[in-house]
């Protein structure tokens, strides 16, 4: 019976009792057979409250995933699986690599800071394999309007009109360019 | 369109259902039992002693329910076990597991073992079959009733109610911290808020136990001791005064701060919460209870309207404590951080989060209750002969 | 593997690194350090012109479910007086940008909101379990395998940037494109803003604009006071705006 004294939530369960079933003012502090026997239920009940909580502590530490605190308290494969999330924006560096003539357009007008996918959508896999998933040309009626379409809350420097106004709902690139917008000197509006 | 002004556009849809009222509702009535049962066992009140095995049943029926409506609210319920392996330390939340662990198998389940102990150790020996099976598991093989034994028990039992008072402090005072600690919240973001919680919870804890010792009595055809009931209604307004004390502090501290977000949360006290705060909270759940027990206290008033107020007074009080819970947890999330705007909530009759749920979840407590007081007669012993 | 045309769309720098994200360990990629970048995001609300391209370019990027945003457009009318709060309005996050406004006069702009990836950011601070993380380079991001939908975060993040996903059931916000930037792509926001209006900012990279940027104009944050240390930089921010 001694031999369970060792584990410690139960030594501090018998000290527990032990002082508890001391009587108060009498008798010698020394842990008498009957003290003992009579805490019995206690030390029972502590060894089956310790052997749970070793369980327990067991079952966690399989659980815990593996990469769990690597560079935080989080998951570090989380990391890796974030990062090999799929892309569906090629980048604008990208459709330059085959789309130069395009850009040598683009980058004398006033769209040059207006990148190919802003308005012929996600490319990913037009990239990777240009024959599959050509992109479809976009209605400049409704494009242009997107940034051009005159707001109140927009910039007062930016360009914009009221498209029923300007155009009467003819396709902006009847008159602009959309790669480079600005009309010729020699175009001029005709009003 | 279902909110009005501005709100940032996740934050139409509400996070928080109405489980989450039922979760700290549940947590302050087991604290609340628990402290209640401990004045009896810690502060020797006499009277009280008829709800002291009761209150502790109490506490453990409601304790076992507790953690239900957060399971059932979580959106990968089957992941819930991660709080015990990966706790994060800096989240409120993470502690839940350990501190409601804690409080179950060290606290209450440990307190009503050793209050038992002598009554499962005489029924494993009275009882036959399965009956008796379960008791000499009960039992742990010990069956030793010596004196000396019994005085061990009571020693223990005596620590551990003393540990209890903290442990039950902590168990509700943390769950006010959860939404304490919330800066971004500015409804919940006071550090009143534990200590409100937890005054809150004492005053529901003393009403359900109250209520449900005066329920059992008329079950069994008991008459009611009155000493026992009036010392509760006692404490009852002691608490219930310091509770209405600190939120009156709160309201006021708000209202005269007056910060960045004030003309938002009083628009929405005086609109969208006006029922739920202002009428059931504060009006019928809070100074009707207080000042009908404070006249008690004070005029001569016959036994039979004294019980009759004191049912009116419980049953109130849980009702303005469950509307605090709401007002608080729902009340919370239906204005936009930006403070310019409101949604609403809308809850649904039958679904995982919606009212049956909620409903059923109020009532199971009870139903493990009465099992438990099946099992474990609370009575005193001449009593249960009385009655048989 | 690597096909000729996978290597021809990802950048050369990227394309080293495939291999090793393949692999599940992008860290140990040759060109990749998550030691040596600190994201942030500059956004200029003078340069914002309510398209919605950045939440149209989010949405298709990330798989966004409809009728939530990681990143979303507000539109502010804001009269005179200090004490007369705002007119806000962001219909449908402003994906398909802004109708005309009913107002006329006062001031109104338009301010593009997303994740500020907060130094000290509270929803970490909340998530129970360590489901919600700090990467090493500066990102607040899901682990969407690991979060169990307790939705704390969604609580405890003051500027509205998270949801819980309808379909998952676990936390979804911004994740700054993490996927994009450890390959060398900016995020498919600022990818598509077509006035420069948002910048992905590396502040551990001493060539990166964003430091002459912060020196010569006037930058703040969203809801300074609550200290979130929110790196989401804003120039011209108007300080109605919440």
């Amino acid at each position: 019976m001694l031999n369970v004294t060792d584990d410690f939530p139960v030594m501090t369960y018998f000290c527990l009792t032990y002082k508890a079933a001391r009587k108060p003012g009498g008798g010698l502090p020394g842990v008498s057979l009957a003290t003992f026997k009579d805490a019995e239920h206690i030390v029972r009940l502590a060894v089956a409250s310790a052997i749970v909580l070793v369980i327990f502590l067991l079952v966690r530490a399989h659980f815990i995933p593996k990469s769990f605190g690597q560079y935080g308290h989080y998951r570090g494969d989380a990391l890796a699986e974030l990062t090999a999330k799929p892309i569906h924006y090629a980048g604008h560096q990208t459709c330059e690599q085959c789309h130069s003539d395009v850009l040598d357009v683009k980058k004398m007008g006033k769209h040059a800071g207006v990148n190919c996918e802003g308005c012929h959508g996600p490319q990913a896999k037009h990239a990777e394999d240009p024959g599959a998933g050509k992109p479809v040309l976009p209605d400049t009626k409704v494009l242009c309007a997107r940034c051009h379409e005159a707001n109140l809350a927009k910039p007062k420097n930016f360009p914009q009109v009221v498209t029923a106004d300007h155009s009467g709902g003819e396709a902006c690139k009847t008159c602009h360019q959309p790669h480079s917008p600005l009309l010729a000197p020699g175009e001029k509006k005709k009003s | 369109m279902p909110f009005d002004g501005f709100m940032y556009p996740n934050e139409v849809e509400l996070q928080w259902s109405v489980l989450i009222v039922v979760y700290p509702f549940l947590t302050g009535l087991v604290a609340g039992a628990f402290i209640l049962a401990s004045l009896e066992r810690i502060f020797h009140v006499e009277a009280v002693k008829p709800t002291y095995r009761l209150a502790l049943l109490t506490a453990l029926s409601f304790l076992l329910v507790a953690p239900l409506p957060l399971q059932l609210h979580l959106g990968r319920p089957e992941r819930s076990l991660e709080m015990y392996l990966t706790p994060h330390t800096s989240s409120a939340m993470a502690m839940f597991g350990f501190v409601y662990l804690w409080y179950l198998m060290a606290v209450i389940l440990l307190e009503i073992w050793l209050e038992y102990r002598k009554e499962i150790v005489l029924l494993s020996q009275s009882t036959t079959g399965l009956k008796r099976q379960m008791y000499r598991l009960l039992t742990l093989g010990s069956s030793n009733l010596s004196e000396g034994a019994l005085k061990v028990d009571d020693k223990v039992g005596w620590v551990v109610s003393l540990i209890g008072i903290p442990s039950a402090f902590l168990l509700h005072g943390y769950v006010g911290f959860i939404f304490g600690s919330i800066k971004a919240n500015p409804w919940w973001n006071t550090p009143l808020m534990p200590v409100v919680f937890l005054f809150s919870a004492m005053v529901s804890g003393i009403a359900i136990v109250l209520l449900i010792y005066m329920a059992t009595c008329k079950l069994r055809h008991i008459k009611i001791d009155m000493r026992c009931v009036d010392t509760i209604a006692q404490y009852l307004l002691y608490t219930f005064i310091i509770d209405f004390g600190l939120e009156m502090l709160d309201l006021i501290h708000r209202i005269y701060e007056a910060d960045e977000s004030f003309h938002s949360l009083n628009f929405m006290m005086q609109t969208k919460l006006f029922f739920s705060q202002v009428v059931l909270q504060i009006a019928l759940g809070t100074v009707v209870p207080i000042l009908t027990l404070g006249f008690i206290q004070i005029f001569h008033v016959p036994e039979k309207v004294r019980k009759l107020c004191y049912s009116i007074c419980g049953a109130l009080t849980i009702i303005g404590i469950f509307a605090m819970r709401w007002n608080v947890v729902i009340g919370g999330q239906l204005f936009s951080k930006s403070f310019l705007g409101y949604t609403t909530y809308k809850v649904d009759l039958i679904s995982r989060e919606g009212e049956l749920i909620a409903a059923g979840l109020l009532l199971l407590p009870f139903i493990i209750l009465a099992v438990m007081v099946k099992i474990l007669p609370p009575w005193p012993r001449d009593e249960v002969s009385a009655a048989d | 593997m690597i096909t000729r045309r996978r290597m021809l769309f990802l950048l050369p720098a990227a394309a080293i690194a495939y291999p090793y994200v393949l692999a599940g360990t992008p860290e140990s990629a040759p060109n990749y350090g998550s030691a040596k970048h600190w994201w942030g995001m500059l956004l200029q609300v003078d340069k914002c012109i309510g398209c919605g391209n950045c939440v149209r370019a989010c949405s298709a990027e990330n798989n966004v479910p409809e009728g939530y945003y990681r990143t979303w457009v507000e539109r502010y009318h804001v009269t005179g007086g200090p004490e007369d709060s705002p007119k806000v309005d962001s219909p449908e996050g402003g994906i398909k940008g802004f109708p005309p406004s009913p107002y006329t006069g006062g001031k109104n702009f338009f301010v593009p909101k997303m994740c500020n990836h907060c130094v000290d950011s509270p929803c970490t601070q909340v998530c129970p379990v360590g489901a919600t993380l700090h990467t090493p380079d500066g990102v607040v991001l899901v682990d969407e395998k690991y979060c169990l939908g307790c939705r704390y975060c969604v609580q405890a993040c003051p500027y509205g940037c998270r949801f819980l996903h309808p379909v998952k059931r676990t936390a979804e916000k911004c994740s700054l494109c993490y996927h994009r930037i450890t390959q060398g792509l900016t995020t498919a926001c600022c990818e598509n803003c077509p006035t420069g209006a948002r910048q992905l900012a590396d502040l551990k990279n001493p060539d990166d604009p964003i430091h002459e940027f912060l020196r010569t104009h006037s930058v703040q944050v969203l809801k300074p006071h609550l200290a979130t240390g929110a790196k989401a930089y804003y120039h011209d921010l108007d300080g109605s705006v919440r």
